[in-house]
């Protein structure tokens, strides 16, 4: 009896230690914004349940996207889970990068907004799986259009749009009519002038991948884009992106902005309106979409648990996780992602912004069409996107800034555009 | 002779003011970064609490529960020290003899050691992120990290430590050879106490500048041997103001370098200035 007693506990003891010997770590690259960290804690009871340990390597937005692009590039192996966006997801995915996500039928697969699934695949394969998505969307003063007397409606003419801005503009008492994305970068400035350059029927590249940058409908918006922000946007604002528009909009100092859906549960004004974006008499394109999925490197010795991690982090589950956590609630969900979430009623209550920016996903339209013959709205799904984003950003800087006119700024721009597309052997 | 007199006067006054506008200019962004550190992510971007607002210590009480700050701290302790130790254990006995015994070559030398500062460290990245995580695997380990600050602060090392030395007038070395004298006893015994000025200044300078350094110790690290730097680096936020958090950790960052800073000064200014009158 007692050697048996004795076995049990040996086996016991074996077992216990088999299970610490082969417990898992995942090391998860994260971009650091409020959702991503509200995660790890979330998170705790992921870990509780499963035993796995997480290690969280939080980074800013630029050093994420270039660490994990060196790290994918060069055969992985630093990260199990890496957080990426929509432009990446389905190049990488295509170049075999990273791993083809299958998940379970309890998953719903299909309460996944359509847009954020198109836009996270390739070839109908699903790549990275949003954690929280973003379209863009007009945010403005409803105290101040009423006051002033104008109206800003759901897709807007840009001309209405103007009116508005010049009707709320007040710079003597710290208001300004509009304030928009003026600092350079392809996710920066580019972000909101390619919705705009859509909106007035242009695009990136021809169907040859030729860019198209100095043609009449670039002309025409950005002449529009300086003429808007330059007279009506605030001081310096070639320098401003969504923080300081954030930190300018919460002090009271701008009657609209034109951004990211996400923006919304950042507000702290009262009496803010929203309106679908503007445009100029093409709606296709005139408003973006991005999501921050997570994503499994090919070539990962845990890509099982991995999988597993991600299917639990972006399922319903985790968005009622979330809801019900002590230190969070319903105006803390990831948002952007699901259906599910804008039906809950306890998130209709808290989210003033819900319908508008699920109206403004599911209209985002990334596909490729006879005018945008690339996958992507406010970016265009190649490689060399980024470098030549950046070349283009820097000019239409200096063109707000006045340093150049919006002639030579595009007209560099097509050069440069040009340059790099050649090079990378397009044409 | 009155207008001497008047001219010192002026100075008397106008230095020490103009001293003190540019330390306080120099030191505003740090004391800001103090005092946001203080106000919470909310209250930090809100003008209505610019100065006046409740203190709080909740940015401090989530770095350390929540963002593991001690372990970066201990890395950016261990990588820093040893960086700097070895880099002075090779930079003393290169800039003895280049100081004392130079060739023809040593001035070519010391210009190409400081063109290797020239190199965007970017050009490299790739190549440094292959060889290190998929040929020599050590990748994200302190050895790796020492090794990296070790080397891109050699040159700054060597410069410093070969312009103190010049100093030194070679006669005290080779009376000392004449008394019997060996290589190492003429570093220990005569060279390293005349240049300890010079020496505990390029030791802090480099211990400063392993500590600051965040390009590689972000891009060669993941978890093991992440230092301070990458632990601010992951507060940076481009969508959300949290001003408050980042503040905090950057204060917790910086402030052991510039403690160590206040109580080094003395050698600091004392080696900086090293030869400056004579």
């Amino acid at each position: 009896m007692k050697s048996l007693r004795n076995t049990a506990v040996g086996l016991a003891i074996g077992v216990a230690g088999a299970s610490s010997a082969i417990a898992t770590d995942l090391t998860i690259a994260i971009v650091n914004n409020g959702h991503m960290i509200n995660m790890q804690k979330v998170a705790e009871a992921y870990t509780a349940d499963t035993g796995v340990n997480l290690n969280w390597v939080s980074l800013e937005e630029g050093v994420l996207r270039e660490q994990v692009t060196s790290d994918t590039a060069t055969g992985g192996g630093q990260y199990d889970i890496i957080n990426i966006g929509m432009q990446e997801a389905p190049i990488w995915g295509a170049a075999g990068w990273i791993e083809a996500l299958n998940f379970g039928s309890d998953y719903d697969i299909d309460d996944m907004l359509p847009a954020m699934r198109n836009g996270l695949s390739h070839e109908g394969t699903l790549y990275a799986a949003p954690f929280y998505g973003e379209s863009s969307m007009v945010m403005y003063r409803k105290d101040l259009t009423d006051a002033a007397g104008v109206l800003v409606r759901d897709n807007d003419s840009w001309a209405n749009i103007k009116g508005a801005a010049m009707a709320m503009h007040d710079p003597d008492n710290g208001v300004y009519g509009a304030c928009l994305r003026g600092k350079p970068g392809w996710g920066d400035n580019m972000a909101f002038i390619t919705t705009m350059v859509n909106s007035f029927g242009g695009a990136w590249f021809d169907a040859d991948m030729r860019p198209t940058i100095d043609t009449a409908a670039w002309h025409e918006a950005i002449n529009f884009y300086v003429d808007l922000l330059g007279n009506y946007g605030p001081p310096g604002s070639e320098g401003n992106s969504f923080n300081e528009i954030l930190a300018l909009y919460n002090e009271g100092k701008c009657g609209m902005w034109i951004d990211a859906t996400i923006a919304a549960s950042f507000l702290e004004v009262d009496g803010v309106a929203y309106a679908q974006s503007p445009n100029a008499g093409n709606p296709v394109g005139a408003n973006w979409l991005w999501a921050w999925a997570m994503a499994v490197p090919a070539g990962s010795p845990n890509a099982e648990e991995s999988m597993k991690f991600i299917e639990w982090a972006t399922s319903k589950a985790y968005i009622k996780a979330v809801a019900d956590h002590p230190d969070f609630g319903w105006g803390s969900v990831p948002t952007g992602t699901r259906a599910s979430t804008y039906a809950y009623s306890e998130f209709q209550a808290v989210a003033g912004f819900a319908a508008a920016e699920m109206a403004a996903i599911e209209s985002a339209a990334p596909a490729a069409t006879d005018l945008k013959p690339y996958v992507g709205v406010q970016f265009a799904a190649i490689p060399e996107f980024p470098e030549v984003g950046i070349a283009v950003a820097q000019e239409m800087a200096a063109a707000l800034s006045g340093a150049k006119s919006v002639e030579d700024a595009l007209s560099a721009s097509q050069a440069a555009a040009d340059a790099i597309m050649s090079e990378a052997g397009y044409y | 002779m009155a207008v001497v007199t008047e001219t010192t006067k002026f100075g008397k006054i106008f230095w020490p003011v103009l001293a003190w506008i540019v330390a306080l200019t120099f030191f505003f962004p740090i004391f800001w970064m103090v005092f946001t550190s203080f106000k919470t992510d909310a209250d930090s971007v809100k003008p209505e609490y610019l100065f006046v607002f409740k203190p709080t210590l909740e940015n401090y009480i989530n770095m350390t529960d929540n963002y593991d700050y001690w372990r970066f701290a201990l890395n950016s302790l261990i990588t820093a020290s040893f960086a700097t130790t070895f880099a002075l254990f090779v930079g003393v006995p290169c800039a003895y003899v280049m100081a004392f015994n130079p060739t023809r070559r040593t001035k070519d030398i010391l210009l190409w050691m400081l063109s290797t500062k020239m190199l965007p460290a970017a050009a490299v990245l790739y190549p440094m992120t292959f060889l290190t995580k998929n040929f020599l695997n050590i990748f994200d380990t302190h050895f790796l990290i020492i090794l990296v600050l070790c080397l891109i602060n050699l040159p700054i090392v060597i410069w410093m430590l070969f312009t103190y030395f010049k100093e030194i007038p070679k006669e005290i070395l080779e009376a000392g050879k004449m008394d019997g004298a060996n290589t190492w006893g003429e570093i220990k015994d005569i060279l390293l106490p005349l240049a300890w000025g010079g020496l505990a200044s390029t030791a802090l300078l480099c211990f400063i500048f392993c500590w600051n350094e965040a390009y590689w110790t972000v891009r060669l690290t993941t978890t093991d041997a992440a230092t301070l730097s990458k632990l601010i680096e992951g507060n940076r936020a481009p969508e959300g103001l949290f001003f408050g958090r980042l503040s905090a950790v950057s204060t917790a960052a910086v402030g052991p370098i510039v403690v160590l800073g206040w109580f080094c000064q003395k050698q600091l200014v004392q080696g900086l200035t090293f030869g400056a009158v004579k």
